[in-house]
């Protein structure tokens, strides 16, 4: 295929000169020059298409710099022709609705092959999987130093949390997934519980998702315990092996009598569920047992407040009326209600020294969002570049957040009602904290923006797919590249320099509006003026390569008093072998 | 928990002349029972009144809690004193000498209320002589809330502090009453160095009109305000101004007079003016005006564009009206009211308009910044009194245009020159003689200049020299009595009043601190607290030449023009180049004042984006970005007192503190091998950019440093709020979020989450 165009670039010194870099494995599957970019920042600009299977590029060299646009064509939810007016020949126009809040539109002229052929390839190749196509990560060549894929390691992070213990123990009952197809094959569970009683508990749960540790407090041994919602329905129902279960978790915690259970959802929502044959945990069956709803709604408000969130900052803002269109979608509200619900369970941990239950429905969506946060709060390991991986390995991917539906890779249907946008709320949750909490984190915001680019982007295997089953199955970790082999084969570039490790140490986010604000550095990227200068960041890192440097000096002196003819060190700069366009 | 400066507080001094305390008052004093504890008092203070015991709600527990002590009213402040024995504070870095966490300054007190029962009442003048609240309710103008409860106190001293504090609070008083003057009487050792520019003499308007290379006429003839007394004894106007002008500008009191601003490198200037009446056939103002504007065209190339503030900014009844709205959700009574204004608080917040009009006015500074740096044209801005938003415009344009004006010292003569000697009128504007016939004119015209300057300082931070908490401190100090700068309307006002006031006519005025003298109300580690740890200094080349205390203007053109290659546009600013050419044919002006057609947003677009796209120097032109997100609320001004907000363990302070323990560590490094004998850069590496920290000679930050390396325990509204035995307990919303259930047609809200579902929302 790559031969047709050859003559092309070989032709046209302009479309050699804009065409695009690639990626290892990646290649060309269609080019266009003289296609107009409809910027709404800077006016229309003409240049060359360039369509691969992983990505959309456009560069005009009619600009000084010249002017690039680069899109991955995962991050496109839906491709719209339209008509264009007032650009000359240039009548058929394109719109390119994106995930990561942008809508990108081009105009070229009528009935031209090259052209109807762009928007034929960029069709199956942003829907590889609905054209029988595999998706990028199968194709991406890069190796790095590092292996993302064995950043987690379940036994390793369960011992670090000092398990097993007397308590608790590690169950192999699902390493073949069936128990649970949607958990992970390792699960912490209450060591006195047989393995027939968590088959009649997990028969009670909703998608059979019984509860199980995820996190123990290292000095109370109060315990986070995730799971799917009790299947009551209308009538009540009760399952006395789900009881007595509940009951060994309160026993297995002796400095409280009691257990608190958070439902995640609206409670009007909780009673509709009971009727549908779901529910919740009825207190006067589970005696000590503490109900609260924390009244967070679905994720369909979450998708329709992200869609009324993108049409506010994108492509034009209405200064005047800015903060009152953000009020109207809803999104820091809905952020406030996680916080607050995250915080409440780290609370109930710390100071109440109580095990908390965490479930919604099915126990994959807010429920990964609250626990995920709450640990974040109590175990500074996760607020390492390291541990956050940990974290999203072990609370999103292994527990089963749906991240093939919630995100539609290489779906084209835009319109289902599963996508919803649950990770960049939980991911704008953190970077709420990490605003609140400069030095308390050692990634950066790049690490953040970097991770949810690739949320969509299809470049790495790590959220890939429904479950740890489904990744298994299609060979996943043999076949494709870690999100964090990228991340972990330049820590520089994601590490706050203002990091300062405190262990032990507990952190409350203020869950009010106050302390709330939009992250406009993620969702206003597109706007040019919203650009940031250098940020103050910068200063601080001169600073740390400053103290570097003259710590080598001190070194260099203290060992060699006479000599002055000290090697320079001669850095070694890693390329990065692509980066996000922040 | 109190903690009070003790300069001077051994001995109450005797006040020379108290007029203003009633007999009665007086009385009080003396028959003040043993056991109320007085605070330590500053020289010339005097009580008023006091009452015990009187129980103060402590905010800062999540119960309502509260401490019983003395309520005391003094020629200063009111002040609460706890019967509990109190253990000096040691770790609280930042500490105002004058005033301590419990004293209310009196002309800080914004509103008072009374609470009755359940109700509260806005207290507005005097009150029935036998009725006083069970509860007295204080709005700060810093945003401070005090709660006191009168319940437990004898009646007759309850009355008597009740009435104590709105009298003086409330009721209108007059000038020589203001603090100050009984303080500076009584505080002889004051008289000190500064190293602000104070443009009080001709020497400092001299070297100002050097440093920026400025061609224009210094007048001294006003020396003892012969010529106007609006006008301050010297300014400074263009050069083609004549004697004869001055004679028909007294007609006008000074009005319509251009006084120089700031030149631009390339020689053009800023210009500001009161507005003349124009009368229809009026030939004498309109041939006055004419004569004006064709001068400060000459100033250079003869161009100019006028640009009449009152007509595109907001008026300062709007001012006031949008700040009074937007405060209110910052003074919190209770938890209760803090959860429900966290609903829509975004909105609330926009609806006030305050940070709109911020946007304006940086809005406009760049419109003229544009019109200075790219077109090189003379720009004239006027409004009525010519002392409000054109002090406004005017700073903040030099602050722009101009690096000096952005370290410390820099930003307090920019202070001197704009506000204080271009005769800001302070006191009727904070109207600090609560003159109800003077309550119309006020308009927090200052605080919108510091709001600008925040916003300025956010989004270029390695810019500034100072800090945030130097400017909320500033924005504090416009309300403590003690200090001369923010007290008057003129400078006639100010020179009349301290020769008058002076105790020893023989030995000149009355000196009364300047606000600019920090040790009076910080000492040396709180003053750290002022200096941005970020700030890049500019690198000095040559190392020999001695620090100037004035800096020269930089030259370096950071915008070279062809940049822009943008068409020489319309602005909305009127091109006087046409008008000025028939004013030469004799026609007239009126027409000049008519307001702009063009459209003011978007025409500095492209100036904006030019610079943008140039790489960022931080001692060149700064321009203010403006589209919605980048316009902010000033945290720490406003959300400092609130307990429900304090981030234990976070906000910008663990920054702070992390930077200048890094600064400590590279000094040290530094220093070790300057004692080794070596020059740390021999080869392979240029000289580091300089930081305050290892540059600065006077302000070291090694000691903040030490302070802050606890980090993790201080607060977000550090360092106003000290380090506390917070319980570690989490603030939980209590709000219903009622706002969440809205009106969706398509009741996603009720829809399952599950997969099985099929529910098309397309």
């Amino acid at each position: 295929m790559a031969r047709d165009y050859k003559a092309l670039r070989d032709g046209n010194k302009q479309a050699q000169l804009e065409e695009a870099p690639r990626i290892p494995g990646e290649s060309i599957k269609a080019i266009a020059k003289d296609v107009m970019y409809i910027c709404p920042f800077s006016g229309a600009v003409s240049g060359t298409l360039t369509i691969t299977d992983y990505k959309l590029f456009f560069k005009s060299l009619a600009r000084d710099p010249p002017f690039i646009l680069d899109v991955n064509l995962g991050a496109i939810s839906r491709l719209e022709t339209i008509g264009v007016q007032n650009h000359g020949e240039n009548t058929r126009g394109l719109e390119i609705v994106c995930k990561d809040l942008r809508n990108p539109r081009f105009a070229y002229k009528k009935e031209e092959q090259s052209k109807l052929q762009i928007l034929e390839m960029l069709t199956r190749y942003a829907f590889p999987l609905s054209h029988d196509l595999p998706l990028f990560a199968f194709l991406y060549q890069e190796k790095f130093p590092e292996d993302g894929w064995k950043v987690y390691d379940p036994t390793a992070e369960y011992k670090r949390q000092g398990l097993p213990n007397e308590s608790w123990v590690i169950s192999k009952v699902n390493s073949s997934y069936e128990v649970c197809d949607t958990y992970p094959a390792l699960l912490v569970v209450p060591s006195s519980i047989s393995d027939d009683d968590l088959k009649k508990v997990a028969s009670f749960r909703a998608k059979r998702r019984i509860p199980v540790l995820s996190w123990i407090h290292p000095e109370s041994q109060a315990a986070i315990i995730r799971c799917g919602q009790p299947q009551v329905g209308p009538s009540d129902r009760r399952c006395k092996e789900d009881e007595r279960y509940l009951q060994t978790i309160l026993d297995a915690n002796a400095q409280s009598h009691k257990l608190t259970i958070f439902d995640a959802r609206q409670s009007s929502v909780a009673d509709t569920n009971k009727a549908k044959d779901g529910g919740y945990e009825s207190e006067s069956f589970y005696p000590n047992v503490e109900l609260n709803f924390l009244e967070i709604p679905n994720i369909h408000v979450m998708r329709e407040s992200l869609r009324k969130l993108k049409e506010v900052v994108y492509p034009a803002i209405d200064e005047a009326h800015w903060l009152t269109a953000v009020d109207a979608t809803h999104w820091l509200e809905y952020i406030r209600l996680l916080l607050a619900g995250a915080v409440r369970i780290a609370d109930r941990l710390e100071s109440g020294k109580t095990s908390a239950v965490v479930h919604c429905s099915d126990g994959w969506d807010r429920t990964a969002q609250l626990t995920s946060l709450a640990m974040l709060m109590l175990d500074s390991h996760y607020r390492t570049l390291r541990g956050f991986q940990v974290l999203i390995e072990k609370e999103w991917l292994s527990f089963g957040h749906r991240f093939a539906s919630r995100v539609g890779h290489g779906d084209q249907n835009h319109a289902n009602s599963e996508r919803s946008p649950l990770f960049v709320q939980f991911m704008d949750c953190v970077w709420q904290m990490t605003k609140q909490f400069p030095s308390a984190f050692e990634f950066n915001e790049l690490f953040l923006i970097t991770v949810l680019d690739h949320l969509y982007s299809c470049l790495f295997g790590t959220f890939l797919y429904n479950s740890e089953l489904e990744r298994m199955l299609k060979e996943v970790p043999t076949k494709t590249v870690s999100l964090w082999s990228y991340i972990n084969s330049q820590v520089e570039e994601f590490t706050n320099p203002f990091y300062v490790a405190y262990e032990h140490h507990v952190l409350y986010p203020l869950a009010s509006t106050r302390h709330l604000e939009l992250w406009v550095n993620y969702y206003v990227r597109w706007n040019p003026r919203m650009r940031p200068q250098v940020p103050v960041h910068q200063s601080l890192k001169e600073l740390l390569l400053l103290r570097v440097e003259l710590e080598r000096r001190v070194e260099e002196l203290r060992r060699d008093a006479s000599s002055s003819s000290a090697q320079p060190s001669s850095a070694t700069h890693t390329t990065a072998p692509m980066h996000t366009t922040v | 928990m109190l903690s009070l400066g003790s300069s001077g507080g051994k001995q109450p001094a005797k006040p020379s002349f108290v007029s203003y305390v009633t007999p009665e008052e007086i009385n009080s004093e003396k028959e003040s029972p043993k056991k109320e504890k007085l605070p330590a008092l500053l020289p010339g203070e005097v009580v008023f009144c006091s009452a015990n015991p009187v129980l103060k709600y402590t905010q800062d527990e999540f119960s309502q809690r509260g401490v019983f002590g003395t309520l005391v009213c003094t020629n200063f402040r009111i002040s609460f004193v706890s019967d509990e024995a109190q253990t000096e504070d040691t770790s609280q870095h930042f500490k105002n000498k004058l005033y301590g966490q419990n004293d209310i300054p009196l002309m800080c007190v914004d509103h008072i209320y009374g609470g009755y029962d359940d109700k509260k009442k806005l207290i507005t003048g005097p009150q029935l002589k036998n009725k006083y609240p069970s509860k007295i309710i204080i709005h700060c103008k810093d945003l401070r809330v005090f709660q006191y409860c009168l319940t437990f106190t004898d009646e007759k001293d309850a009355k008597k502090i009740f009435q104590g504090i709105v009298h003086h609070c409330l009721e209108s008083k007059s000038l020589k009453c203001v603090f100050a003057f009984s303080y500076s009487a009584n505080n002889a050792e004051m008289q000190r160095k500064w190293r602000t520019v104070m443009f009080d003499s001709t020497d400092d308007w001299v070297q100002e009109m050097k440093r920026t290379k400025g061609n224009c006429r210094l007048v001294t003839e006003n020396q003892a305000f012969e010529l106007f007394q609006r006008l301050p004894q010297y300014f400074i106007v263009p050069a083609a101004v004549t004697d004869e002008d001055f004679q028909t500008a007294k007609k006008f009191s000074g009005k319509g007079l251009p006084i120089w601003c700031w030149s631009h490198h390339s020689g053009c200037a800023l210009f500001k003016t009161a507005t003349v009446p124009l009368m229809q056939e009026d030939t004498v103002s309109q041939n006055y005006m004419d004569r004006m504007l064709n001068a400060v065209a000459q100033n250079h190339l003869y161009s100019v564009k006028t640009e009449d503030l009152g007509d595109t900014l907001p008026s300062l009844q709007e001012v006031q009206l949008s700040y009074s709205k937007f405060k209110q959700f910052f003074l919190i009574d209770n938890s209760t009211d803090f959860w429900v204004s966290d609903v829509k608080w975004f909105s609330s917040l926009e609806n006030t308009g305050w940070l709109d009009i911020i946007r304006q006015c940086l809005q406009k500074a760049l419109e003229v910044v544009e019109c200075l740096e790219k077109e090189n044209t003379n720009v004239l801005i006027m409004e009525e009194e010519g002392s409000d938003l054109c002090c406004v415009i005017s700073s903040l344009v030099q602050l722009m245009l101009d690096p000096f004006y952005r370290t410390l010292t820099g930003l307090q003569s920019l202070i001197q020159k704009e506000w204080v000697t271009g005769g800001h009128n302070f006191q009727d504007r904070c109207n600090h003689l609560h003159h109800k016939d003077k309550e119309h004119l006020q308009a927090p015209v200052f605080l919108l200049f510091l709001e600008c300057v925040w916003q300025l300082l956010q989004q270029h931070s390695p810019a500034f020299q100072f800090s945030e908490t130097y400017l909320t401190v500033l924005s504090d100090s416009v309300h403590v009595p003690v200090f001369s700068t923010f007290l008057f309307n003129s400078i006639q006002q100010r020179v009349s009043m301290l020769t008058a006031e002076s105790p020893h006519t023989q030995r000149g005025p009355l000196s009364c601190p300047t606000v600019w003298d920090w040790s009076v109300q910080f000492d040396c580690r709180s003053q750290e607290f002022f200096i941005n740890p970020v700030y890049t200094e500019k690198l000095r080349v040559d190392k020999t030449t001695k620090k100037s205390h004035r800096p020269k203007h930089t030259r370096q053109l950071s915008l070279p023009s062809s940049a822009f290659k943008t068409p020489p546009k319309k602005g909305f600013f009127k091109e006087e180049t046409d008008s000025l050419k028939k004013m030469l044919r004799g026609k007239r002006l009126s027409r000049w004042m008519l307001s702009p057609d063009a459209s003011p947003q978007g025409s500095s677009r492209e100036f904006y984006e030019a610079w943008q796209r140039r790489p960022l120097d931080y001692h060149g032109v700064l321009l203010p970005q403006l589209e919605g997100p980048a316009v902010r609320v000033w945290m720490q001004r406003y959300l400092r007192w609130i307990p429900e907000v304090q981030i234990f363990g976070g906000g910008a302070v663990a920054l702070t503190s992390r930077l200048a323990e890094l600064q400590g560590e590279v000094q040290d490094l530094l220093r070790r091998l300057e004692r080794q004998g070596r020059g740390p850069y021999l080869h392979d590496r240029p000289p580091p950019p300089p930081y305050p920290a290892a540059t600065s000679p006077t302000l070291q930050l090694t000691s903040q440093s030490h302070l802050l390396r606890s980090s993790v325990r201080l607060s977000s509204s550090f360092p106003f709020i000290s380090v506390r035995n917070w319980s570690f307990k989490p603030v939980i919303p209590t709000s219903v979020p009622q706002g969440l259930s809205f009106t969706d047609p398509d009741n996603i809200a009720d829809k399952e989450d599950e997969y099985s579902e099929t529910i098309s929302l397309v």
